[in-house]
């Protein structure tokens, strides 16, 4: 696994821990753990990403995929973490099998989520990270998902004629038995608790 | 006979239930055993990989280590769950420190990966382990005349996994015509439904499924065929609101590829969960029918 890059070398005597001992490219970079692709560092900022992406063509991103990295490169921590880019991604990975320099652009999407869901970090307005918890959430209680909860997560932020329509839906799907009615559960939760315990140390309280 | 560890998924519980039944009965004629899984978890859909990597994975590999157990090779019918536990197997083989890790996680559940069972989607069994000809020779009833738009989505083919041709594949194509049906071409094949979008930016994903919704229409499609639940909600239950939005009056049946492969195979609708549409399918199959009566006068 990787291991953390050397320390700065002659840091100052602090009382404080240092807020931050590595630059934000280079922990964007450690983020990518998993991802076989290039390092975006390579980027040549063509553009084929944010063409190719159709998010982004749709004119729903605030930043498109290009612009974000050439953010993270310029060290533009704060406007990246406020963008909407990554949680507006669909993860079709179009960009990454597109890109000339073989950066996997999806993955840093998602390595992007992960910095902002644990730096608390994130634009407040989006529904992505609150349906991300209960999702999790709910995984973590019963191994299954359910999507009745994860209703919860995101139908109040949205307007009234939409709270209308998706209800008009659930309740066709509800007659067609497309819903279920109770959550399911794996048999051995125990167990799988246990095993998640092991990477995440989880408060006992839940 | 070819039996594979099955594993559903969530949304094949309830939501995508036609696509599990059809599944099971057109693997049945073809001569494949579908044994589910016992006590399979969620692979995670996308929101673990918002969380924390690692444990996506272990999930993924609680899920690989029961299929080793019984030695056999895994297949999902969705492709987020293939795309998830396919990655998982791969990046714990290649990574001996990551596969460790998890491995002193799952011995809380008597469990260890070691990587040996590969992972399919389901369409790679009927296209390439049963293999077209012999998915012909099931054909009994044949769809001539059903114009037929195959929508691939993203995960079945990205990320790329070895050198396949992500950018012009036909092997969907080539299973309609199987089926005795006529595969339209129409550009948005490929190109993202919106996925969970439809949940965290619904107005960005009503306009994607609008996109291709239009494209599949102009082309002509009587119906689109899926291979994934996820696209087939969003492209089925979504169409009556991308109409409110914009204003467009699309009305096309969303079906699974097995359900077509069961059709063509003389399966009764019922079996295959047909009914529980929102736009109904079966219109779609008798006009086709109606219009270019099959030789065998069905
Ligand atoms: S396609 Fe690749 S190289 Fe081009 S701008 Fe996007 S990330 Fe950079
Ligand atoms: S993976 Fe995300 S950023 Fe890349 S093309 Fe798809 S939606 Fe756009």
């Amino acid at each position: 696994m990787n291991t953390a890059s050397p320390e700065p070398a002659a840091a100052p005597p602090i009382a404080a821990p240092p807020d931050n001992p590595l630059s934000f490219v280079e922990e964007i970079r450690h983020l990518l753990y998993a991802s076989k692709g290039n390092p975006i560092n390579t980027c040549i900022q063509c553009g084929t990403c944010s063409a190719t992406c159709p998010v982004a063509s749709g004119g729903f991103m605030d930043n498109s995929p290009r612009r974000i990295i050439a953010l993270i490169r310029a060290g533009f921590k704060d406007q990246v973490l406020k963008a909407n880019t990554f949680w507006y991604c669909a993860s079709c990975y179009q960009c990454t099998v597109r890109c000339p320099r073989n950066i996997d652009i999806a993955e840093l999407m998602y390595g992007l989520k992960r910095y902002t869901v644990w730096k608390a970090a994130g634009n407040k307005d989006l529904i992505g990270p609150t349906f991300t918890e209960t999702f999790v959430k709910m995984i973590l209680r019963t191994g299954r998902s359910y999507e009745p909860v994860l209703a919860t997560s995101y139908l109040f932020t949205y307007g009234l004629p939409e709270m209308i329509q998706e209800a008009q839906t659930a309740t066709v799907l509800m007659l067609k038995g497309r819903l279920p009615l109770l959550p399911a559960r794996i048999k051995r939760l125990e167990n799988f608790k246990r095993v998640i315990k092991h990477i995440i140390p989880l408060g006992d309280k839940e | 006979m070819k039996t594979y560890a099955y594993f559903p998924g969530c949304s094949l519980e309830k939501m995508a239930r036609s696509y599990h039944t059809s599944a099971l009965e057109t693997c049945r004629v073809l001569g494949v055993e579908l044994r589910e899984l016992e006590d399979w978890n969620c692979c995670g859909a996308t929101a673990y990989f918002h969380v924390d990597e690692l444990l996506a994975y272990t999930l993924c590999a609680r899920n690989l280590a029961m299929a080793e157990q019984q030695k056999l090779p895994v297949v999902a019918p969705c492709s987020g769950c293939y795309k998830n536990l396919y990655f998982t197997r791969d990046h714990l083989n290649h990574d001996a420190d990551l596969a460790e890790h998890i491995n002193e996680a799952l011995a809380e559940d008597n469990l260890k990966f070691r990587g040996d069972s590969p992972v399919h989607h389901l369409i790679e069994v009927f296209v390439k382990d049963v293999g077209l000809p012999a998915l012909k020779a099931k054909v009994t009833h044949p769809l001539k005349g059903l114009r037929v738009a195959p929508y691939y989505g993203c995960q079945i083919l990205r990320p790329r996994k070895d050198k396949e041709d992500v950018e012009q594949p036909r092997f969907f194509e080539d299973l309609v015509a199987a089926c005795g049906a006529e595969p339209v071409h129409y550009p948005l094949r490929l190109t993202c439904c919106g996925g969970a979008l439809i949940i965290t930016n619904r107005e960005a994903a009503l306009s994607l499924v609008r996109n291709l919704l239009q494209s599949a229409v102009q082309a002509k499609a009587a119906v689109i065929v899926t291979a994934c639940p996820l696209c087939q909600v969003n492209l089925e239950c979504y169409q009556k609101q991308v109409n409110k939005e914009f204003g467009t009056e699309f009305h096309v049946p969303v079906m699974y590829f097995t359900q077509l492969v069961g059709l063509a195979m003389g399966i009764p609708p019922k079996r295959l969960g047909i009914g529980s549409e929102l736009v109904a399918v079966m219109p779609a199959i008798k006009e086709a029918r109606e219009t270019e009566p099959s030789p065998a006068g069905t």
